[in-house]
């Protein structure tokens, strides 16, 4: 039982009050105030937390936007124009969004290949990446559901081609595709479902984003030299020293999506979602939304649907695994000198996935296409486990502070 | 450093897949007064574009989203608008006796479009159906430089090349033919202010006219951006001055 004289710890009386009812004071001091920060952390460890504020610019844009949207096929298209042209400052809360959930991706990306290069997956943060694999993977889902909305010629058909990977799986698939479209085809059934989940998927996120976080404060953040703080002289707290970083991050990101957002807001838009959804002309060529290009490349590498698709599904799946195929104890590449060429290599292969994936899946492309794919799988499922084996690592600095 | 490295590549790929989709041929770009950072809609052009449009392109053309009070940002007057609306008449009602009537359009009016329907449009144009013009220049590729290349990009087909029945020569266009017959030529629309009507002048316009209709935020976004990317960079040189001196302590 706690008295009320342990907490008299703060000159604030209103503090003391909460604090005395819900600890949440002493929660936030701990945990963003005297949260001890490995000093070497260089500005990649910052990207956590542009991704958390770009989810929540996203959200409350998101909000506003839904107060304006109609979702019903005759009308989708023309309340998004509206929005853009009647409602005060409604061009900017869609550009932001749009343009934002594009940055959220980038964001994420640089986050997940940080964290594989200076091994921050590895014991004991292995809860902490499939934390990390989960929100990518509902990212993906909200993503796609989102860009359904505006229901232009895009929309419309990457949700027709995206649904009907489902049918693909034997037996069930059909019944599984009628049961997500809530209809035999793409339409006003399966646009008011979509906005339903793409409203409430964000806020899903959030909470995985809350444990997220919460499990990397367990064990602290990992380092550059990938060794753990082993006293005071290795870590800074969080507050200022991390903050004011975080905030010189967020200041350059603002810079750099600004440039985008209010002078080439459409740049990467598709330009066939100006045009309204018809359901008798089909796109030239349909494109997946860039950041999830990689994946569409390894969805049309296969000759085979079904293969296709599994192969794209155990792609991010396969994710959930790297903590324990890695069978190297050194977290950081820096220390790794066979290793870390694959690695760069991996990050190469992914935007040549990428590239790839946004151009027709013919000649050259399909080829350059299969070859990256071969390569992201050995990479992980055959080297990965390998090299830890036989590479010898460099030896590992005895503190954070020598090598700072 | 080496990741940095990767960061400039990322950005650069990214750049790659925008522009990804180059055909054979690139596509001329025209000068336009609202491009670049400070870039804002010469009104004139837009006024002159709009009577290109009222006189030319809206005999098929609809343009769906938009208001004849929309007007009102290119420099009209309440009264030009109100009598350029009252020449179109839109279906209304029912009225207190339940019947459908026919009235002049007013400022809170759409843009009346020139066909009852889409059958109607198919049957009047050959089969083929003219796009909605409100947001064209966001809806194609190379947007407003595409736009003004089609226009003044009519030519007589090469020998070899086989073209359809009602089907017109445009080197710009997918497939190199398109059912809309040359719309615009020198001199087809008389301006009130005494400008060259020639072609090239008559085609800048309407695109203008076009561009604004696409982005009627243009420069309000514009101005609002150098305010933003302003503040960021303020806020961030003063972050990174307390940064170096925060961090002199450490080590």
């Amino acid at each position: 039982m706690r008295n009320s004289s342990d907490s008299k710890k703060y000159k604030n009386s209103f503090l003391n009050w909460i604090e005395f009812r819900l600890p949440i004071v002493s929660y936030i001091e701990k945990e963003y105030v005297d949260y001890p920060m490995p000093k070497n952390c260089n500005y990649f460890w910052s990207f956590g937390a542009m991704a958390t504020i770009i989810l929540i610019v996203l959200i409350v844009s998101g909000i506003f936007l839904a107060m304006n949207y109609t979702p019903h096929t005759e009308m989708a298209f023309n309340s998004v124009e509206r929005i853009m042209r009647d409602v005060n400052y409604g061009w900017l809360l869609r550009y932001m969004h749009s343009n934002g959930a594009a940055f959220f991706f980038i964001i994420v990306y640089i986050h997940i290949l940080r964290g594989m290069y200076y091994g921050s997956y590895k014991y004991p943060r292995e809860l902490n990446w499939i934390l990390g694999v989960f929100i990518f993977l509902l990212m993906m889902a909200t993503a796609f559901l989102g860009y359904v909305l505006p229901w232009g010629q895009m929309s419309y058909w990457g949700a027709t081609v995206i649904t009907n990977l489902f049918s693909a799986i034997p037996i069930v698939g059909d019944g599984i595709k009628t049961w997500i479209l809530g209809d035999y085809t793409v339409g006003n059934a399966t646009l008011n479902r979509f906005f339903a989940l793409h409203y409430v998927l964000p806020f899903v996120i959030l909470g995985i984003v809350g444990l997220h976080v919460a499990a990397v404060h367990v064990h602290g953040s990992n380092n550059p030299s990938g060794i753990e703080i082993k006293s005071n002289q290795d870590s800074v707290k969080f507050f200022p020293y991390m903050l004011v970083k975080d905030t010189i991050a967020t200041c350059v990101l603002g810079v750099i999506i600004s440039i985008v957002i209010f002078f080439g807001p459409n740049l990467m838009a598709e330009v066939d979602n100006y045009i309204p959804a018809n359901p008798l002309v089909t796109p030239s060529h349909i494109v997946a939304n860039w950041y999830l290009a990689p994946f569409y490349a390894i969805l049309r590498a296969i000759p085979d649907k079904l293969g296709g698709v599994l192969l794209m599904f155990s792609a991010i799946f396969i994710l959930f695994v790297l903590p324990w195929l890695d069978t190297s104890k050194t977290r950081s590449c820096n220390f790794r000198p066979i290793y870390k060429w694959f690695m760069m290599l991996f990050f190469i292969n992914f935007f040549v996935l990428g590239y790839v994936g946004m151009m027709p899946a013919e000649g050259l492309y399909l080829l350059v296409a299969r070859i990256g794919l071969v390569y992201y799988f050995v990479f992980i499922l055959i080297l990965t486990p390998l090299i830890g084996k036989i590479e010898k690592p460099q030896t590992l600095p005895a503190s954070i502070s020598d090598t700072y | 450093m080496r990741f940095l490295f990767f960061l400039i590549i990322l950005f650069l790929s990214t750049n790659n897949l925008f522009s990804a989709e180059t055909s054979s041929k690139s596509m001329p770009k025209h000068e336009w007064s609202f491009k670049g950072i400070t870039g804002t809609f010469d009104r004139s052009a837009v006024q002159r574009g709009y009577k290109v449009f009222r006189e030319v392109c809206s005999g098929c053309h609809s343009m769906n989203l938009l208001y004849y009070r929309d007007l009102l940002d290119i420099g009209f007057s309440e009264d030009q608008i109100k009598a350029i609306a009252s020449e179109y008449t839109v279906m209304d009602g029912p009225n207190d006796e339940g019947e459908m009537y026919e009235r002049p359009a007013k400022l809170a009016d759409r843009f009346v479009d020139p066909y009852s329907n889409e059958q109607e449009a198919r049957i009047s144009n050959n089969g083929s159906y003219p796009p909605d013009l409100s947001v064209i220049t966001k809806a194609r590729k190379y947007g407003v430089d595409y736009i003004y290349n089609l226009l003044i990009g009519y030519t007589d087909a090469p020998n070899d090349f086989e073209i359809g029945e009602g089907m017109y020569y445009n080197e710009w266009m997918e497939g190199n033919q398109l059912a809309m017959a040359q719309p615009l030529d020198d001199e087809y629309v008389d301006y009130d202010d005494g400008t060259n009507n020639s072609l090239p002048q008559l085609a800048e316009d309407v695109v203008t006219f076009l561009a604004w209709s696409a982005e009627p935020e243009l420069e309000v976004r514009k101005k609002l951006g150098i305010r933003a990317i302003l503040f960021f960079v303020v806020i961030g040189f003063l972050f990174y001055f307390v940064k170096i001196r925060l961090w002199k302590n450490i080590n």
